[in-house]
């Protein structure tokens, strides 16, 4: 361990400018999403837009901060695809949301 | 950690080696976050059932006013802001606390690169900071379920039949069966939400409190490397995580 991180000076550097550049990256979506909730109407299309720019900063935040972009693809497959579930139980929840709704 | 490698191994699953080039503890904190991420989509994607089953609100915004009767829009409950008492600013506290949780993570990510150089100082140096940072949101977490719970000046005025008769009276804040902002699910949903987040923040916030005090006694340092700062690290990022979701999925839509 003692000799990895001798020359590991100048990696360090780069891993700090890129941890700088995903906190700016964050920080304008999240402006952005500001700027849309007053200045769009309610509508399907500005909750399309919220969902996929949450989407952009979820990607960011585990790929950059949580480093899992850079891990091997069978630690990234085990932490993406049980979240497939999530998108089912949402689906099915939403429909079922709707229907009590018409049922009322 | 470098002990683990062995040329001669043909299939990497059958044990003595790590196949997916992560220790053990931190593959775990990894299961543990998919199990946790189950655990809050089961709270939003609720939310989100209720929130169809109710009428949303219809007419003008600029004209909202509260009412059990529909689902409120979020930007006009959530627009109070300390020391601004009756001026309406819609969303910028609830900002803030995205801001102040965003920054640290950002500290956290600091605190594990510096763990990577064997940087003891640098460590305690961003773990303060990230320790700040959650004190800082769980305060104004504080602030926020206070103000909800007292409610507005005016509260909201709703009719109910009591013993067969129409009685109006005026309700002030919310708790899990009276809600002067709409439906008291809403409320419900709002505790609950927000409630075990901050939860999760608060442990986070102990985990790095002892992170800190075993990197400042120099026990890493003995142990020859910084892991158990990237373990917590997880820990804490899926925090912030999970606050982009609530941000947009409780506040935004």
């Amino acid at each position: 361990m003692a000799t990895v991180h001798e020359h590991e000076e100048n990696a360090g550097a780069e891993q700090r400018k890129a941890i700088w550049r995903t906190f700016w990256i964050l920080l304008i979506i999240t402006a952005l999403e500001f700027a849309i909730a007053f200045t769009l109407h309610a509508s399907p299309l500005k909750t399309a837009i919220f969902v996929g720019m949450t989407i952009i900063k979820a990607f960011y935040i585990v790929g950059e901060f949580m480093h899992l972009k850079h891990e091997m693809k069978s630690l990234i497959w085990t932490i993406l695809l049980p979240c497939i579930f999530v998108v089912w139980l949402l689906l099915a929840l939403m429909m079922e949301g709707g229907s009590i709704f018409d049922l009322r | 950690m470098s002990a683990t490698a062995q040329p001669n191994v043909k299939n990497v699953w059958l044990g003595g080696v790590e196949p997916m080039k992560a220790s053990y503890g931190k593959l775990m904190m990894w299961i543990f976050l998919v199990s946790d991420t189950f655990t809050f989509s089961a709270l939003l994607v609720s939310y989100g059932l209720v929130r169809f089953s109710y009428p949303g609100y219809q007419g003008v915004v600029a004209d909202f006013v509260s009412s059990p009767t529909y689902w409120p829009i979020p930007e006009k409950i959530f627009d109070a802001f300390p020391f601004f008492h009756g001026v309406a600013l819609p969303l910028v506290f609830v900002g803030l606390m995205t801001f102040i949780l965003i920054f640290s993570s950002v500290t956290m990510v600091l605190a594990v690169e510096a763990g990577h150089r064997m940087d003891r100082a640098g460590v305690e140096k961003y773990m303060l900071w990230t320790i700040l940072g959650g004190l800082a949101f769980l305060g104004c977490q504080a602030w926020e379920w206070t103000h909800f719970i007292h409610g507005t000046d005016n509260g909201t005025v709703i009719k109910e039949i009591v013993n067969a008769e129409w009685v109006q009276r005026t309700i002030f804040g919310a708790n899990l069966t009276e809600n002067q902002y709409g439906p008291p699910a809403f409320a419900d949903f709002f505790f609950f939400i927000t409630g075990f987040h901050g939860t999760h923040v608060f442990s986070g916030v102990v985990l790095n409190f002892l992170i800190f005090y075993r990197a400042a006694t120099g026990m890493y340092e003995r142990r020859g490397h910084y892991e158990m700062v990237e373990k917590v690290g997880l820990y804490w990022h899926f925090v912030d995580l999970v606050w982009v979701f609530v941000f947009t999925f409780f506040y935004l839509v």
